[in-house]
């Protein structure tokens, strides 16, 4: 400030921005080269999405009725937590859907996108002191940022492009001016997560901080927002608090206005105005908040390799029974309406037929069988995400430490099976529970609590099989531990679409979803369920087997 | 305490804490092992030297448990190390060169867990390494850095009453000042009749504290014996300046890399001689008329440079400078 007082010949503004802001422009370069396939990806999933969405809605929901029962879906309390404010509920259009609902998920998947992109390139730089060399090169206090969410904004920009390009391509009645409404809105909203990410980086001293801070607020709008819906058709007061509802209040496709955008713009200036200024008063890798230190000793249960795998385990487990548990409730609490809608749904459409069943009076409980599908589903990646975990171990070189004390193999990795196992039926539980409760919350009782306890009962051991195969391919080839999502993948696409494709016998056998029985109607065959356990006990055998034998992989 | 002082006079008798021999592994078509003998006697501080990718790492996991053998005999502590691994992990601490930690522990209590695991720690002892280390254990483990995880690995090993420390160039990322305060404990350890195996490229390091050293090359040792026999086959390197014209010396047999300068008057010369031809040498360069006179025993650098000489030659490091004594042979080391 001195300097520039001093020196009355410059224009101050300029002189400071120009001071702060140098290598702005090659730094920019260098974040699109060195996250030009991970943006990539992140665009052409997203477009991609944007696509699969118009393509789903306008084949599966192509009749007025059908539109008209997934319309009612969306006025049920779940429907609005889990879609949008309900603006054009009278005729409910592919656009009005994907305005409705989608915004939702599309600025969830772009903030996420955008706070991950800005805390990987200023605070994760910063904390492994990459940074440290780049800034004691010719570039400004500021420029690291700066490069980070202009780089954010182009990416944006070029996915609302082609999102709504797409959206025209592929949909049969979708005007460029309302699809750009969706893409630049839910765009913007994002974008304010990123600036909130960069405050964030600002007060934090670690990237993981920053991140789950940023992830936190998202967390919180996205409630506010529910919330704000809930009270009345076409959103309240309080939902007016949340970047979410800047993008739907657009109202694209239904009534289009474009000043609810410039909200977002308002809050991402504001924020980034007060990152730097927050960023002028810092240390370089210094933080407002100081982080906080760990306890210098270890509590007393923490004395054997199973307590130190539940302490690995234990967030993931919490928030996956959290996520998971919230979305299958909710799902359940749309069980009343749901009979009619895929009522409707199957007599317009035979693919539906197909995959539902034709039978009206069972739609609810065939529905609801489909429901169970995808959440043993989910459960089978949670069981392949944490039994490879000891392969996670291995690689990162910790079981090499780990080995080193009088542990046994089989005592290291019987403990961290165990805790992955118990970890996956707990979340079973908690899925298949949290489907009842909210039916019954709804009160929707065509089943009883026995009949879901029976189909958790018979998924469970097709679930293990997942967890089993992990361990074995860690065991025998720990390199192809990943083949373990590809059954994951073929066993969605057997359940969800075998009968679709008329798929073999046979291929419908290699799935082991395909041996449990059918949940809530069949008479359940107990030699197909101990079938499923032998299986995976041959294969959790297999695993300590070949581990107790092969080789450590050293780095 | 006092288990473990007679477990360890008993056991000096039966057998040494590390008997390695004729030891094979091969991964794929790379041998990484290639008949490696190796003992270290209980008691003993052992050296184990030799250049990045020698099979110094092949052969500490070997006796770990963690790789198996592809052929030859390998006892530790009385044990078979594949065989009775959690028997023989009872009483041995390890620290690997590149420490991974547990993300989500501090180091307090990773090193905790560790301590735990090999029987009751006694907390007086860490906090009393803790503050000679002066390490923070109230960080988590993903915020410190590779010094400060390798201080983590080095206070969990030393805070556990052991037979045996299988250390794996433990000291790299840690300053001088850590690396002397490191130097101490292992002699602490060593009075209280541990056993050492000290696997370094650091020559300084193994020369300060080890009382055998074994030299691996391409997964077999070299070399191995006490350092005052190995000193015993190699050079002196002699610093002298002469008021005569030394260069008849340079002709003399055992008389190596023979350089001059003029220094004042006189010239300064410096010169390699083989310690058996020493008393053949020094009247020569005592008729020269002697101003002043240096002879260094060699170093460790020196013995190091002796098996590595020709490949670091290949790749262009020089092997000797201009009687600048180790320094080349310390950087061409490092850089490898």
């Amino acid at each position: 400030m001195s300097a520039v007082t001093a020196a009355p010949a410059q224009v101050p503004a300029a002189a400071r921005g120009g001071g702060t802001l140098t290598g702005t422009g090659s730094l920019m370069r260098f974040v699109l080269r060195r996250d030009r396939v991970r943006l990539a990806v992140w665009a052409g999933s997203v477009v991609l999405f944007y696509a699969y969405f118009t393509f789903a809605l306008d084949t599966v929901f192509a009749d007025p009725a059908a539109q008209q029962g997934r319309a009612a879906v969306m006025e049920t309390p779940a429907g609005i937590v889990m879609g949008g404010p309900g603006y054009g509920i009278d005729d409910y259009t592919t656009g009005v859907a994907i305005a409705n609902e989608g915004i939702t998920w599309m600025v969830m998947a772009l903030a996420i996108m955008s706070i991950l992109h800005v805390v990987r390139h200023t605070r994760a730089e910063e904390e492994s002191s990459r940074s440290e060399l780049v800034r004691a090169a010719v570039v400004g206090r500021h420029a690291p940022a700066t490069a980070a969410f202009a780089t954010l904004v182009l990416a944006q920009a070029v996915i609302a492009l082609l999102g709504a390009l797409v959206m025209v391509g592929v949909g049969e009645d979708m005007g460029l001016v309302d699809s750009l409404g969706v893409t630049v809105g839910s765009g913007l909203s994002a974008l304010v997560f990123g600036a909130v990410a960069v405050v964030f980086c600002q007060l934090m001293e670690h990237g993981r901080g920053a991140t789950g801070a940023s992830l936190a607020v998202f967390g919180l709008a996205f409630v506010v927002r529910a919330a704000g819906d809930m009270r009345e058709l076409g959103g309240s007061t309080l939902s007016w608090f949340s970047p979410l509802a800047w993008a739907q209040q657009m109202r694209s496709f239904v009534d289009l206005r474009w000043w609810p955008a410039l909200l977002s713009v308002a809050a991402i200036g504001l924020l980034l105005w007060l990152g730097a200024v927050l960023a002028s008063r810092r240390d370089f890798g210094g933080g407002m908040i100081a982080s906080r230190g760990g306890r210098a000793d270890a509590r007393p249960m923490l004395r054997g390799p199973v307590a130190l795998a539940w302490l690995q385990q234990r967030g993931p487990l919490v928030w996956s029974c959290l996520g998971l548990g919230l979305m299958w409730y909710a799902t359940g609490t749309l069980m009343p309406e749901i009979g009619t809608m895929i009522g409707d749904l199957v007599t317009e459409n035979p693919a539906a037929g197909q995959i539902f069943g034709d039978d009206p009076s069972v739609l609810g409980v065939t529905f609801l069988g489909v429901m169970l599908l995808f959440a043993a589903l989910c459960c089978a990646g949670y069981a392949v995400v944490v039994g490879a975990r000891p392969k996670g171990e291995e690689s990162e070189g910790r079981v090499e430490l780990a080995l080193s004390t009088p542990v046994s193999r089989s005592r290291w990795l019987g403990s961290n099976l165990a805790v992955a196992v118990a970890g996956t039926v707990v979340l079973l539980a908690v899925s298949v529970y949290g489907m009842w409760l909210g039916a019954v919350s709804v009160g929707w009782d065509d089943q009883a609590f026995g009949a879901y306890s029976q189909a958790l009962v018979t998924y469970l051991p097709a679930v293990l099989i997942f967890s089993a195969l992990t361990a074995a391919l860690f065991a025998w080839a720990p390199r192809a531990t990943g083949i373990a999502w590809a059954l994951v993948a073929y066993t969605f696409v057997v359940g969800m679409f075998g009968d679709v494709f008329d798929l073999p016998q046979w291929a419908f056998r290699l799935s082991p979803f395909d041996w449990v029985p059918a949940p809530f109607t069949a008479d359940v065959d107990w030699a197909h369920v101990g079938g499923l356990c032998a299986v995976a006990l041959v294969l959790f055998v297999l695993a300590f087997v070949g581990f107790r034998r092969r080789d450590i992989a050293t780095r | 305490m006092t288990t473990t002082a007679t477990s360890t006079t008993s056991r000096s008798a039966a057998a040494p804490a590390v008997e390695i021999h004729d030891l094979h592994k091969s991964f794929g078509t790379v041998r990484a092992l290639d008949g490696l003998d190796l003992t270290v006697g209980t008691g003993q501080v052992a050296g184990f030297l030799g250049p990045n990718g020698a099979g110094k790492s092949t052969a500490i996991r070997v006796l770990l448990g963690l790789l198996r053998s592809d052929s030859g005999s390998v006892r530790l502590l009385g044990g078979d190390p594949w065989r009775d691994a959690v028997a023989l992990h009872r009483r041995l601490a390890y620290v690997p060169g590149d420490v991974s930690l547990w993300p989500n522990l501090t180091g307090g209590e990773a090193i905790d867990y560790l301590a735990r695991l090999r029987g009751r720690p006694d907390k007086r002892r860490k906090a009393e390494l803790l503050e000679r280390f002066e390490l923070d254990p109230t960080k988590k483990a993903r915020t410190y850095s590779k010094g400060n995880r390798q201080k983590v690995a080095l206070v969990a090993a030393f805070v556990s009453q052991v037979d045996l420390l299988v250390l794996d160039e433990p000291t790299s990322g840690l300053d001088p000042l850590m690396e002397a305060v490191f130097t101490e404990q292992l002699r602490e350890a060593k009075a209280a009749g541990t056993s050492v195996l000290l696997s370094s490229h650091i020559l300084s390091e193994v020369e300060k504290v080890c009382d055998t050293v074994t030299i691996i090359r391409a997964g077999r040792a070299v070399e191995s014996g006490t350092l005052d026999a190995l000193r015993h086959l190699t050079r002196s390197s002699v610093t002298a300046v002469v008021e005569g014209d030394p260069s008849a010396i340079a002709a003399m047999p055992g008389v190596h890399d023979l350089a001059t300068t003029a220094d004042g008057e006189g010239t300064r010369v410096t010169f390699d001689v083989d310690n058996t031809e020493m008393g053949r040498v020094l009247p020569a360069v005592g008729a020269l008329g002697v101003r002043s006179f240096t002879a260094q025993p060699p170093s460790l650098e020196e013995l190091f440079m002796r098996h590595y000489g020709d490949e670091l030659a290949a790749d262009g490091v020089p092997v000797r400078g201009d009687g600048a004594g180790a320094d080349p042979a310390r950087s061409g080391a490092g850089a490898r």
